[in-house]
C-alpha cells in the first residue's frame, strides 16, 4: 500500500510539474485572471454599492447567491453533527462526583445515584476537576466581553475593513467556547443551551434568505438589494449596502450558533454531562 | 534545453504549492490512523485555497479596499493598483466548507471509536471481518 | 509582496505539514496543524489577502484546533503508525 502511495504521488506531482510550466508568472498583472472579468469589479463597486471593501460587496451583493448556499452548508454540517452524535445508546453514568464546598471532600456516588440539583453545600464537578484554578476562571471571566466587542465591531465593520459576518460569526462562537472551556459544559449549557443555538442557526439562514424573498415581493430579482429602497425609502445605492449588512448579520449569527453547537456535541460526545 | 531549464525555474512557488498538495494526497491514501486521514485531508484543502490565492496576487498592488477620503469619491481607480479579488470570495466559501468538512468527520471518527475501540484502519477491517 | 519572505514562510509551512502527519501522539499532531494553520494564515496576508487570513486565523488556528483537540481527547492519544 505505501508504495502504490508513493509511486501514485510521485507520478501525479510530476505531471503537475510538467503542467505548470503553462501558467503565468507570479504577480502577473496581465495574467488571464486578471483581465477579463475583476477589472468591472475593481472600477465599479464603489459607484454601485458604496462599500470600499471590494470583497465584501462580491461576496455578499454580486455573488449573495453563494454565501447563501455556503450558510446552508455551515447550517447542514451543524445538524449532522447533532444527528451522528446525540442519538447513541443513552447510558445512565456510571458514577457521579460531587464536591462539600465549606470542607472540600469529595464524594464519587456510583450505580447512577445522585444529590438533589438544590443543595447548597455540594456542587458537581467533572471528573477531571482540578482545585488551582481561580486564575483561568477569573482571566476567562474578564476577557469573554471583550472578544464578543470585538466580534460584534468585525460584523458591523466589514465594509470598510477586513472582517464581515463569517470572521465575526467565528470569534463569537470562540467567546463561548472559552467560556465553556475555562468553567465547565454545565455552566456553558445553562447559559446558552443547545436549543436555543439550534433556533439561532436557523434565525441566522431564514435572515438570509428572507431579505431575499424580501426584494423578490418588491418586484426585482431574488437578492437584489435596490428593491429594499422601494421597500424602506432612500437612494438604491445605499439599500443596497444596507442590504449587504443585513445578510452579513443572519450569517454571523448562523456561524455563532453552528460553532457553539459543534463543540458542545463534539466534546461530550453526545452526553453533555461533562466537557473538556 | 536551457530554456526549458529556466522556465521549470522561474515557476519554483507553484513547486512548493505541488509539494504541499502531494503531502496531502500521501497522508489521504497511506496513513492507516483515521486522524491521520482527516489531517492530510485538511492539508490538501488548504493547499488548493493557497494556490488559488497566489493566483490573485499583483507585484506592487495594495490589498483590494478602495482607499477614498470621507464622503468623497476617488479620483480613479486604476485596476493594476488592486489585487484581483475574485479568489478571495471564492476562497472564503472554501476555508467555510473546510472547516463544516472538518467538524462532521470528527463526529463519525468519535462514533467509530465507541463501536470498535480502535481508530486504526487495518484492526477495524479485521474486526469487520471476523464478526460477519 | 516581499518574495523572500514568501519562500521562508512557504518552506515552514512545509516542514509543519510533513511534521503533522509523522509524529505518532495525536495531541502533538492537532497542535502542530494550529501551527500550519496560523502559517498559511501570515503567507496569505503577505500576499495581500487580507480577508481570507483573517478568516483562517480565526477557523483554521482557532475553532479547528479545539475541534481537533477535543476529539483526540474523547478517542485515544497514541498511534500506530
Amino acid at each position: 500500500m505505501k508504495l502504490i502511495g508513493l509511486i501514485s504521488v510521485i507520478l501525479c506531482g510530476g505531471l503537475l510539474f510538467f503542467g505548470v510550466t503553462d501558467f503565468p508568472g507570479w504577480g502577473d498583472p496581465a495574467s488571464p485572471a486578471s483581465t477579463h472579468v475583476s477589472p468591472y469589479y475593481i472600477q465599479n463597486t464603489l459607484a454601485d454599492t458604496s462599500v470600499p471593501n471590494i470583497v465584501t460587496a462580491v461576496l455578499a451583493d454580486y455573488r449573495g447567491y453563494d454565501t447563501l448556499g455556503e450558510t446552508t452548508v455551515i447550517f447542514t454540517a451543524a445538524i449532522a453533527c447533532f444527528f451522528l452524535l446525540r442519538f447513541t445508546r443513552r447510558l445512565e453514568p456510571k458514577e457521579r462526583f460531587y464536591r462539600h464546598v465549606p470542607t472540600g471532600i469529595t464524594l464519587r456516588i456510583s450505580h447512577g445515584g445522585k444529590l438533589p440539583v438544590e443543595s447548597e453545600a455540594f456542587e458537581r464537578i467533572d471528573s477531571l476537576w482540578s482545585p488551582h484554578d481561580v486564575i483561568i476562571k477569573t482571566t476567562c471571566r474578564l476577557v469573554v466581553p471583550f472578544i464578543q466587542l470585538f466580534a460584534l465591531y468585525v460584523i458591523a465593520h466589514g465594509h470598510y475593513s477586513p472582517g464581515g459576518g463569517f470572521q465575526g460569526g467565528v470569534i463569537l462562537g470562540a467567546a463561548m467556547i472559552l467560556y465553556a472551556l475555562s468553567y465547565d459544559l454545565r455552566s456553558a449549557l445553562l447559559r446558552m443551551s443547545e436549543k436555543i443555538g439550534a433556533i439561532f442557526c436557523a434565525t441566522g439562514v431564514f435572515i438570509y434568505a428572507g431579505t431575499g424573498a424580501l426584494c423578490l415581493l418588491s418586484g426585482l430579482n431574488f437578492l437584489d438589494y435596490s428593491a429594499l429602497a422601494t421597500v424602506f425609502g432612500g437612494d438604491p445605492v445605499a439599500a443596497r449596502s444596507h442590504g449587504i449588512f443585513a445578510v452579513e448579520i443572519g450569517v454571523g449569527m448562523t456561524v455563532m450558533a453552528a460553532m457553539i453547537w459543534i463543540y458542545y456535541n463534539l466534546s461530550s460526545a453526545g452526553k453533555h454531562d461533562e466537557g473538556l | 534545453m536551457e530554456t526549458l531549464i529556466s522556465t521549470f525555474i522561474s515557476k519554483y512557488n507553484y513547486w512548493g504549492y505541488i509539494i504541499l498538495m502531494m503531502i496531502g494526497l500521501y497522508a489521504m491514501m497511506v496513513k492507516n490512523n483515521l486522524v491521520k486521514k482527516i489531517i492530510g485531508m485538511n492539508i490538501f484543502q488548504t493547499a488548493i485555497i493557497l494556490f488559488y490565492i497566489s493566483i490573485g496576487a499583483k507585484k506592487g498592488a495594495s490589498i483590494p479596499i478602495i482607499t477614498h477620503a470621507f464622503n468623497a469619491a476617488p479620483v480613479s481607480i486604476h485596476p493594476a493598483g488592486y489585487i484581483n479579488p475574485l479568489p478571495h470570495v471564492l476562497m472564503l466559501t472554501a476555508i467555510v466548507v473546510a472547516v463544516a468538512t472538518l467538524g462532521v468527520a470528527l463526529a463519525v471518527i468519535v462514533i467509530i471509536y465507541q463501536r470498535y475501540e480502535t481508530l486504526e484502519l487495518d484492526e477495524i477491517l479485521k474486526i469487520r471481518k471476523e464478526t460477519g | 509582496m516581499i518574495w523572500e519572505l514568501d519562500v521562508f514562510i512557504l518552506t515552514l509551512v512545509i516542514i509543519c505539514a510533513v511534521g503533522a502527519i509523522t509524529v505518532r501522539d495525536l495531541l502533538g499532531a492537532a497542535i502542530l496543524f494550529g501551527a500550519y494553520s496560523f502559517m498559511m494564515c501570515l503567507l496569505w496576508a503577505v500576499m495581500g489577502a487580507v480577508d481570507v487570513a483573517f478568516t483562517e486565523a480565526s477557523v483554521g488556528a482557532g475553532v479547528s484546533t479545539v475541534f481537533f483537540v477535543v476529539a483526540v481527547f474523547q478517542t485515544t492519544r497514541e498511534a500506530k503508525d
